[in-house]
């Protein structure tokens, strides 16, 4: 389960750049519940999943990931109740490491790492049966270097990384904006699978307003750091991809309309 | 060059391994360009010399300089990661600062270990010359080292470190505290090295403030020669590499200096190291070249 209560992010503060990133932001997130999250650029999509992963510390608001209070927890601390896809292929795994090391670095994700081999002949082996389920023919490459892996097949071997250790949440930040649209869908498939083979409570931040809509079973909008839009269960169901739209240019007409005011 | 002067080379190249052992982990494994060691190597001499001369076992002098090497990384690592100093600058600060604290530990520029018990002692009068027993003892050491940090990087607890050298953001979303790892590379790092002054102090018989100038220079060219020779196969043959690097470059500084055609002297040393280091970074890049 996620909670976060009257969340307040403030960059910049006290300079002419300052910007509330996001405003009192409240949400809460079923176990097992599958949310996506849209929202145009600099809407607070990703402070909202930094504050979620640990990457940004909320200057008033609380963060509750399962039964923990985070919300004073930098990102490493909470690293166990937290698994993470990211949108770049190149941030998420370790180009220098191999395959089965990037994995044996995910299996400890929120564990103490002792002096232990981290690639003792079982955990290779176990590593390789979940790679060969991809089918991608990585499981004969895992002692090749990550970065001359495709970016599609780092991020696929970046969501099986996010599903090694145990976690109460999965955050995708984007995990598919990168990659072209064979491989997006391959990975989306996947993040499917895996989310509701294992009932993760995930929250996917996405451009694509068809993934919103498609995967999921709930839809969150944000604007200007405040959510404007939050629908599930059958009204969701009967969203299109152009009611989207339409909300979202009524949403940026209305802020115009503002800026319009303020200055006449 | 005559049988001593080359055995002689390989010795030194030995001791200098442990330089070499602790630059790669600091500057290839933890990406932190590190120059304290130009500082910690003279200090592991001067501890080792002055508790050998004050009584104590010289293993445990060996030891105690470790420790003292350690503390020396954990202060550059403290004024990088907690107070925000860039990375090269904090080891420069620590570097300069430690020769004030090598001569205040000596109480004078050199100290001599003549007629002093050292952990060779035991090994002179076998049977074997003392100009093959040193680089055979010191060899031993170093492949233990050698297997020990290589486990170690091998290990869970070392793959964090690799990760957060290689990609700190990536390896916090593990769960890897990054400033903690960085710390304790450091420590580990300089402790290396300081055995290295250490067993520089046993074997030639003394400790003097002014024998780190340059420990960084020779740390790397054995780092980049062994990469150079051995390329990039995984943690243990680049460990090797460096131990290798380690005793060709001493070789070859020897070869340079002997050679009479050359005409080079003994304080043409840092010259010829600076254009050994330069020809060993050009020389991959002249083979792509010549490749392509």
């Amino acid at each position: 389960m996620i909670s976060v209560k009257n969340i307040q992010v403030v960059f910049g503060k006290g300079t002419p750049l300052q910007k509330q990133a996001l405003n009192g932001v409240d949400l809460t997130i079923e176990q097992g519940s599958f949310v996506t999250v849209i929202g145009s650029n600099g809407a607070g999509k990703s402070t909202l999943l930094g504050v979620l992963a640990g990457d940004v510390l909320p200057s008033a608001g609380e963060v509750t990931i399962g039964k923990t209070d985070v919300t004073r927890k930098g990102t490493a601390a909470r690293a166990g109740l937290v698994a993470r896809v990211f949108q770049d292929p190149l941030t998420g795994s370790c180009g220098a490491l191999s395959i089965e090391e990037n994995l044996a670095l995910a299996a400890k994700r929120g564990e103490a790492r002792g002096l232990t081999a981290a690639l003792g002949p079982k955990r290779r082996e176990h590593f390789r049966e979940r790679i060969a389920e991809l089918n991608l023919g990585l499981e004969n490459r895992m002692g090749d270097r990550m970065d001359l892996l495709s970016g599609g097949q780092r991020q696929a071997v970046s969501l099986v990384m996010a599903t090694l250790a145990g976690s109460e949440v999965l955050l995708l930040d984007e995990h598919t904006a990168a990659l072209d649209p064979g491989m997006a869908e391959f990975v989306m498939n996947l993040t499917q699978k895996i989310v509701s083979e294992r009932r993760l409570t995930t929250m996917m931040v996405t451009h694509s307003m068809r993934q919103a809509l498609d995967y999921g079973h709930r839809t969150i909008m944000l604007h200007g750091g405040e959510i404007v839009l939050d629908v599930a269960g059958d009204s969701r169901k009967e969203l299109q991809v152009e009611d989207l739209i339409a909300m979202f240019r009524r949403i940026r007409g209305q802020t115009l309309d503002d800026d319009a005011l303020l200055i006449g | 060059m005559s049988l001593i002067a080359f055995w002689g080379a390989v010795e030194l190249g030995l001791v200098y391994a442990f330089v070499a052992l602790g630059v790669f982990l600091a500057f290839r494994v933890l990406d932190f360009p590190d120059l304290t060691v130009d500082g910690s190597f003279p200090l592991g001499a001067a501890v080792t010399a002055v508790l050998i001369i004050a009584g104590v076992n010289p293993w445990l002098a060996a030891c105690v300089a470790m420790v003292a090497g350690a503390a020396a990384g954990i202060v550059t690592a403290m004024l990088n990661v907690r107070f925000k100093i860039l990375n090269l600058l904090a080891s420069i600060l620590t570097m300069i600062a430690l020769f004030s604290v090598n001569l205040r530990v000596m109480g004078k520029p050199n100290v001599a270990l003549i007629n002093a018990d050292t952990m060779l002692s035991p090994f002179y009068g076998l049977g074997l010359r003392d100009f093959y027993v040193r680089p055979l003892f010191i060899g031993v050491l170093v492949v233990i080292a050698v297997i020990v940090v290589w486990r170690f990087l091998e290990s869970d607890a070392g793959l964090a470190m690799r990760a957060t050298g290689a990609n700190a953001r990536m390896a916090r979303a593990q769960g890897v505290d990054t400033n903690r790892q960085i710390y304790l590379g450091m420590a580990i790092s300089n402790a290396l090295v300081a055995f290295g002054g250490a067993l520089f102090a046993q074997t030639n018989g003394f400790a003097d403030v002014t024998s780190g100038v340059g420990t960084i220079v020779v740390g790397l060219a054995a780092v980049i020669i062994g990469e150079t020779l051995l390329g990039a196969r995984g943690i243990l043959i680049a460990l090797i590499g460096c131990v290798l690097g380690s005793i060709l470059y001493r070789i070859a500084i020897q070869l340079a200096l002997s050679t009479d055609m050359l005409g080079l002297q003994a304080s043409d040393l840092n010259f010829v190291t600076a254009a050994l280091v330069t020809f060993a970074l050009i020389l991959p890049r002249l083979r792509r070249g010549g490749a392509a």
